[in-house]
């Protein structure tokens, strides 16, 4: 499965949204009805699942789906 | 206890809403029917797995779809106490057809005690440390696991903007929440209020920790035995859980739209032992004082009272000392007097108990049934009240007294009136 794909797979289960909705563009906050907190849970799913750590000075400039992969990628997650 | 002196018209409050998960159902309407009909909703444990454990019996909800009441975000978010809460609410607010809208929400507050709050959350977030270190903590674990968020969901999803608490004062908060609820209308603080109990306590720590404290019945090959108030035979109460709401309304407010109403709650009384932290006194002087504290507060005597919903537990010490109690207080009448213990059905639903047994009591006076005790095949010695054993009883009743009692000595006490105008 491609990185995007699984992202937005994780994310449609934790904010209860459509696959639709999840535009790379689409901001956590914004579009996808997520507070402060499910974002922190979001994003500790992430860490869970590609096995990596983000700091909270990384979570602090996650504010969309794309914001994520690209983070994911720079990290050197494929 | 006395009410301000400033306060020119007595405010009456009425009970127009009722609405209940409980072991015996998933509504009010379905918990009563089971009621009338003498049913147990005690079962092996399927929360947990509880090898090993000494209870493996409790009285869990059954078939309760989460996703009536909260979407599958609200889900992951929520301890079953909150979820319970919501549940409940939902179900009273709709029973009542109140509309909270802008006008009364600021009129419009809540009241849900709840003795053990997210217990069972906090016990799965510490394995999630153990297992992966406090990076692991969820964001919503403290949100799920304080006992007030309960009310706190409750006001945040209806918009009631009044004011909230939660008593956590054991087994008598749901009562506590509705003695005080009234109190709150009555000084004119607010005109409804959505007050009860919940508890969502089989979790593993709650049945341990009421085991090491010999609290819990442990007749796991009869579960629906087990609950056995005032029984020679009996060997602790049973954990329950689910919620108890009721909407609680100024009296005119209520007549001004014609809200159907169930009972008028016009006593009640509060009180501590201050004995001993888990064990009441020897003819418990801390309950009967709360007795007549919620007599004096409806100024009634004691022959005015048709039925006490005792506080009943099956444990040992409870039921002769509330018995012991209720003869002190009601002399000679007590013999009349019809005392039964629904717990003997739905199990102790501890910080809920006094939400739902508030509504048994409005509906004894409704339905003109007194629920009756179970289980109780041999009365124990001193146990020589009308406990209205094994079968409901079909009778008009007026006044209904609803009693629970909690550690920390903790004695809370309701009496509901059938409502006339006049």
């Amino acid at each position: 499965m491609k990185l995007e794909e699984r992202v937005v797979e994780i994310i449609i289960e934790h904010l209860d949204v459509t696959k639709e909705e999840c535009v790379p563009e689409a901001s956590f906050i914004d579009d996808l009805g997520a507070d402060s907190l499910d974002l922190v849970e979001l994003i500790m799913e992430m860490e869970e699942n590609f096995g990596l750590q983000i700091s909270d000075e990384e979570l602090e400039k996650i504010r969309t789906i794309q914001d994520v992969i690209d983070f994911l990628r720079s990290k050197g997650v494929t | 206890m006395m009410r301000g002196k400033d306060i020119p018209v007595k405010r009456r409050i009425v009970i127009t809403g009722v609405g209940a998960v409980t072991p015996l159902g998933n509504s009010v309407e379905d918990t009563w029917k089971e009621i009338c009909k003498g049913k147990s909703g005690i079962g092996k444990i399927t929360k947990f797995d509880s090898t090993g454990y000494a209870t493996k019996i409790a009285g869990e909800l059954k078939n309760f779809d989460t996703r009536n009441f909260v979407s599958k975000k609200e889900l992951r978010k929520f301890d079953d106490f909150i979820i319970y809460a919501l549940a409940a609410t939902e179900m009273a607010l709709a029973d009542s057809e109140l509309d909270i809208n802008e006008k009364n929400a600021e009129r419009v507050g809540v009241i849900i005690g709840s003795a053990i709050g997210g217990l069972a959350t906090l016990e799965k977030e510490k394995e999630a440390i153990l297992r992966g270190g406090p990076r692991k903590m969820s964001p919503f674990a403290i949100p799920a696991v304080l006992a007030n968020l309960g009310a706190g969901n409750v006001s945040i999803r209806f918009g009631a903007k009044g004011p909230i608490n939660c008593t956590a004062t054991a087994c008598s908060s749901g009562t506590n929440a509705i003695g005080d609820a009234m109190r709150i209308i009555s000084g004119n603080y607010a005109d409804v209020m959505i007050a009860g109990g919940v508890d969502a306590a089989i979790s593993p720590l709650c049945v341990a920790g009421f085991n090491a404290m010999r609290a819990i019945s442990v007749r796991n090959d009869q579960p629906e035995k087990a609950s056995r108030p005032f029984d020679r035979d009996r060997d602790g109460f049973v954990i329950g859980e689910g919620c108890g709401i009721v909407i609680l309304e100024e009296l005119t407010k209520a007549l001004n739209r014609n809200a159907k109403i169930y009972a008028e709650v016009v006593g009640y009384g509060s009180t501590s032992d201050a004995y001993h932290m888990a064990i009441p006194p020897p003819g418990h002087e801390g309950a009967a004082r709360c007795m007549s504290a919620a007599l004096h507060d409806a100024h009634m005597s004691p022959g005015d009272i048709d039925y006490i919903n005792a506080h009943g537990t099956s444990t040992p010490p409870n039921d002769l000392y509330e018995t012991q109690a209720i003869k002190n207080v009601f002399g000679n009448h007590a013999a009349k007097l019809a005392v039964s213990s629904t717990k003997s059905m739905t199990g102790h639903l501890l910080g809920a108990a006094g939400g739902v047994e508030a509504i048994f009591s409005a509906l004894s006076i409704t339905e003109g049934i007194i629920p009756p005790t179970m289980n109780l095949d041999n009365p124990a010695p001193e146990c020589d009240l009308d406990y209205v054993p094994h079968t409901a009883r079909k009778k008009a009743i007026k006044t209904v007294m609803s009693n629970t009692f909690g550690f920390g000595g903790v004695n809370a006490v309701l009496i509901l009136k059938k409502f006339d105008e006049h």
